[in-house]
C-alpha cells in the first residue's frame, strides 16, 4: 500500500502491522532522546484545509521524532484561500520537494483525488476527509484498546471478540466509518448507536449490530463506550429537537458510567462536549483513556509515516 | 448543391437511394454532385435534442453557440434545444433572439432556444412567455433547467400560462430542501463514501405533484432527464390516466450507474446523479416501451479545472452530443430493447414533436427538409478526446469502447459532417447563408 485513505483497504496483518510498529515508536517515547533518525533528510507536508489544531500537531510531533522536515500548509490565509485549487497546491508542494503529504480536507475522497492524479507523486495519508474516513483515528483508537487490553504483551494480537460501542452521529462521523472498518478487520464486535436521524442508509448492512437506544447497547456489557462527538448545529437541520434531549437519550452522564464494568473503557476521539455527549465524571474517570487516545495518536502517526515514507519495507506490507 | 446517398438502410430496414436537391429529398434518379456510399450503414432523420447547454451567452470558457453545435453535428445532431441558464439567463425577447441568431449563422445545426419559465431563473416571477414565444425565436420550450420550478402555485401558472402559446414546461424535477448539499445517488454507498445524498424521493414526488397539476389544469408538461425506477412508475401511472405528460431519459443515466462515484472521479458528478442498476434497466425498459418518450443529452460543458477537484467542489455536468448516439446503441440497440426505428423515433421524430419544430415528421419523404444522420452501426471506437468536437472534454466515456459512429451528418439539405469528421465552420456557415438565401 502506497497511501493511507481508507481503514477499508487494510488487511488484517497489514493492520497488526501498523499497531505492532506503534509499538515500538511508543518505546521510543519513553527514551530520554525520544527521536529516531530514520526520516532524516526528507520532507513531511502538513496539508490542511480545514482547522485542526489536534490533529495537526500530533502529525507533526510525529513527523519530528523521526526527524523529518515539516512543513504545514494551513488554507487559511494562504494562496488556497485566495482560491488556489488542490491541483496548484499539490503541484506547489511537488516542486518544493515534499516526500510525502499529510491531507486534511472538508471534501470527502479530496486525499483519494490527490493520490489517483499525478499532480505529485508522494504517499499521501489522510488525516481526515469530510464525512468520509480518518484512518489514523481509528488505527490509535485501536491501539488503545489493544494495549489497555493486553499491556506488554500486545504485539501480534488482533481485538477478536472485544465488544465495542460507537455512540453519536455516526451519520456525519468520519471517526465511525474509519473505525467501523478497522475494528471489524481486527475481529471486534462494533455496536452503533444512534437516533434514526443520524444513522447513515444502509448501515445495517455494515459489519455492525445498530442499537437505537443508548440504555439497550449499555446492556451488551461492552468493553469499550465510544462517544462520538456531537455539533449542537445539528438539531437546527431537525436531527434531533434539542442538545437536552439528545443529551438525555445519548449522553454518557454519571448514572449510565455507573452501570459499566470498572474495566470498560471510555472513549472520545476529541474535542468534547462536556455535559452533552459526555458527561466531566465520565470523561474525568477511571474508565477514560481519552488522554491515552492522544498519546498513543503520536506512535501510530510515526508508524505510520515511517511505513509508508522511509523505504525500509515495502509501503504497509 | 445535390447529394446522393447511395445504398442506405432506413429505420425500418428497407434499402434506399435518397437524393437530395436544394435542401430537400428529391425525387430518385437525376444527377447528383456528390455521391455518398451507404452500403451497410443507417439512414436516420436528422437527431434532435430537446436538452443542451451551449452556454453562450455568459460561460463562453465552456461552450458556445458555435462549438457546441459543431459537437452537435459531430454526435448526429440537425437541431438542438438551448437550455436558458445561460449569463443572461435566456428571460427575455432579447436573449432568445440572440441565441437563435448565432446559430442561424453558424448553421452546424437548428437551435430553438429554450425560455426561463421565471425571471433570472429564481423561480418567483414568471419570465416574459408570451414575449418571447411571439418572438423571432418563436419559443415554444420553458424551462428553469438547472432548478426545480418547486413553488407549486407558480408552477401551477406557469403550467396554464404557457398552455395559452401551446409551449410545454420541461420541468427539472428536483425537490429542493431534500437535496440540500446532495452530491450523489442517495443510499448505501453515498452513506460509505460520506458524500451528501440526492434521494430518488426528491425527482418523484416533484414529478408526482406536477402530473397531478397538469391533470388539474389540462396542460401539456415535459419532465427532464428522468432517472429513477420510482418515477417511471409515476409516470407509467400519469399516462394510463391520460394526463399529457412526456419525458426523457440521458443516455448517461442508460448506461452508467452510481459506483463510479467510488473513484472520486468529478468526471461522474452529475446532476440528477447516477443511480443503482436497477434504476438503468427500468429507464431502459422504459424508453423500450414509450413510457419515456425520448432521450435528450443535457449535454452540460465545463471548463477542466471545474472538474478535476474534490467530488465535493467539482461542477455538476457531463459532455453529451458526440456520444449520445454510440450510448444508446450499447444500452438499447445492441442489448435488443430497441429497433432503429425505435432510435429514430425517441432521437428525432418525438423531440421535434415536444418542442413542435416542423419538418421532422416526414424524414424521408420527397419534400422534406433534408435533415438526416448517417450510422455506421458495426464500428467500435475507444471514445476519445479526439472524438468530441465542442469546446469541454468532461465526457464520461473517455477511454470506454463504444459501438457506432456517425459517418455523415445533412443539415437542412448541407452537410456539416462528411466522411466522419466535422466540415470546417467557414464551409457550413457559407452553406447555411446559401439557404437562408
Amino acid at each position: 500500500m502506497r497511501h493511507l485513505l481508507s481503514t477499508a483497504d487494510l488487511t488484517r496483518e497489514q493492520a497488526v502491522r501498523i499497531l505492532d510498529v506503534a509499538e515500538d515508536m511508543a518505546d521510543v517515547a519513553t527514551r530520554e532522546v525520544k527521536k529516531l533518525p530514520t526520516l532524516r533528510g526528507r520532507t513531511v507536508v502538513n496539508l490542511f484545509f480545514e482547522d485542526s489544531t489536534r490533529t495537526r500537531i500530533s502529525f507533526e510531533a510525529a513527523a519530528k521524532r523521526l526527524s523529518a522536515d515539516v512543513i504545514n500548509f494551513s488554507a487559511k490565509g494562504s494562496s488556497v484561500s485566495k482560491g488556489e485549487s488542490l491541483k496548484d497546491t499539490a503541484q506547489t508542494l511537488a516542486a518544493i520537494g515534499a516526500d510525502g503529504v499529510v491531507i486534511r480536507h472538508s471534501a470527502s475522497g479530496a486525499p483519494a483525488v490527490l493520490a489517483a492524479n499525478a499532480w505529485i507523486d508522494a504517499p499521501v495519508v489522510n488525516a481526515g476527509d469530510g464525512t468520509h474516513e480518518h484512518p489514523t483515528q481509528a488505527l490509535l483508537d485501536a491501539f488503545t484498546i489493544r494495549r489497555r487490553l493486553h499491556g506488554a504483551g500486545a504485539r501480534g494480537r488482533s481485538l477478536d471478540g472485544v465488544r465495542v460501542v460507537i455512540v453519536g452521529d455516526i451519520l456525519h462521523s468520519r471517526v465511525a466509518r474509519s473505525n467501523v472498518w478497522l475494528l471489524a478487520t481486527l475481529g471486534a464486535e462494533v455496536r452503533l448507536v444512534a437516533p434514526a436521524t443520524l444513522l447513515p442508509l444502509g448501515v445495517r448492512d455494515w459489519p455492525v449490530e445498530v442499537d437505537l437506544h443508548l440504555d439497550d447497547a449499555l446492556t451488551t456489557n461492552p468493553d469499550v463506550v465510544m462517544m462520538l462527538r456531537i455539533q449542537g448545529e445539528r438539531m437546527r437541520d431537525a436531527f434531533f429537537p434539542s442538545a437536552r434531549e439528545y443529551a438525555r437519550e445519548y449522553g454518557l452522564d454519571e448514572e449510565r458510567l455507573g452501570r459499566l464494568r470498572a474495566d470498560t473503557m471510555v472513549m472520545h476521539p476529541g474535542p468534547m462536549n462536556r455535559g452533552l455527549e459526555i458527561s466531566a465524571a465520565a470523561a474525568d474517570s477511571a474508565r477514560s483513556v481519552v488522554l491515552d487516545q492522544v498519546a498513543n495518536g503520536v506512535s501510530i502517526r510515526m508508524a505510520v509515516l515511517y511505513l509508508l515514507l522511509s523505504g525500509a519495507e515495502e509501503g504497509i506490507a | 448543391m445535390s447529394v446522393l446517398v447511395r445504398g442506405a438502410t432506413l429505420p425500418d430496414g428497407t434499402r434506399t437511394d435518397l437524393r437530395i436537391e436544394d435542401g430537400r429529398v428529391a425525387e430518385p434518379g437525376g444527377s447528383a454532385d456528390r455521391v455518398i456510399d451507404a452500403d451497410g450503414l443507417r439512414l436516420l432523420p436528422g437527431l434532435v435534442d430537446l436538452h443542451t447547454h451551449l452556454r453562450e451567452p455568459g460561460f463562453e470558457q465552456s461552450e458556445t453557440v458555435l462549438t457546441g453545435t459543431r459537437a452537435a453535428a459531430a454526435g448526429g445532431f440537425t437541431a438542438v434545444f438551448a437550455m436558458a441558464n445561460t449569463s443572461p439567463v435566456a428571460d427575455t425577447a432579447g436573449v432568445v433572439e440572440q441565441v437563435q441568431a448565432l446559430g442561424d449563422q453558424h448553421g452546424y445545426a437548428t437551435v430553438r432556444p429554450i425560455g426561463a419559465v421565471t425571471v433570472g431563473l429564481a423561480g418567483e416571477q414568471l419570465s416574459e412567455i408570451g414575449a418571447m414565444a411571439s418572438s423571432r425565436a418563436r419559443v415554444t420550450v420553458f424551462s428553469d433547467d438547472g432548478k426545480c420550478v418547486h413553488d407549486a402555485l407558480l408552477m401551477r401558472r406557469a403550467l396554464e400560462y404557457v398552455s395559452t402559446f401551446d409551449g410545454v414546461i420541461a420541468q427539472h424535477a428536483q425537490e429542493p430542501r431534500l437535496t440540500e448539499g446532495a452530491q450523489m445517488n442517495d443510499g448505501p454507498l453515498a452513506a460509505r463514501l460520506g458524500l451528501g445524498g440526492w434521494p430518488a424521493v426528491a425527482e418523484e414526488s416533484i414529478i408526482a405533484r406536477d402530473v397531478l397539476l397538469a391533470e388539474h389544469v389540462g396542460a401539456r408538461l415535459h419532465i427532464c432527464h428522468v432517472s429513477t425506477a420510482g418515477s417511471v412508475e409515476v409516470l407509467r401511472w400519469a399516462k394510463s390516466r391520460g394526463i399529457d405528460v412526456t419525458a426523457e431519459v440521458t443516455p448517461h443515466h442508460l448506461l452508467l450507474t452510481e459506483q463510479l462515484a467510488e473513484s472520486y472521479d468529478a468526471r461522474y458528478k452529475v446532476n440528477p446523479p447516477l443511480r443503482r442498476d436497477e434504476d438503468v434497466l427500468a429507464l431502459r425498459e422504459a424508453l423500450a416501451d414509450g413510457t419515456i418518450d425520448i432521450v435528450a443529452t443535457d449535454h452540460a460543458p465545463h471548463p477542466v479545472e471545474a472538474k478535476e477537484a474534490p467530488w465535493d467542489e467539482a461542477a455538476f455536468g457531463m459532455v453529451g452530443l458526440e456520444s449520445a448516439l454510440s450510448v444508446v446503441q450499447a444500452a438499447m440497440v445492441d442489448t435488443g430493447l430497441l429497433d432503429w426505428s425505435g432510435v429514430a423515433r425517441t432521437m428525432s421524430l418525438e423531440p421535434a414533436r415536444i418542442g413542435r419544430l416542423t419538418g421532422y415528421d416526414e424524414p424521408f419523404a420527397v419534400g422534406a427538409r433534408a435533415n438526416l444522420t448517417l450510422v455506421d452501426p458495426s464500428a467500435t471506437r475507444t471514445f476519445g478526446t479526439e472524438h468530441l468536437a465542442g469546446r469541454s472534454v468532461n465526457s464520461p466515456y473517455l477511454g470506454r469502447t463504444l459501438p457506432g459512429r456517425i459517418v455523415a451528418t445533412i443539415h437542412d439539405g448541407y452537410p456539416t459532417v462528411l466522411d466522419g469528421e466535422v466540415l470546417p465552420a467557414d464551409q457550413v456557415a457559407l452553406a447555411a447563408g446559401v439557404r437562408r438565401g
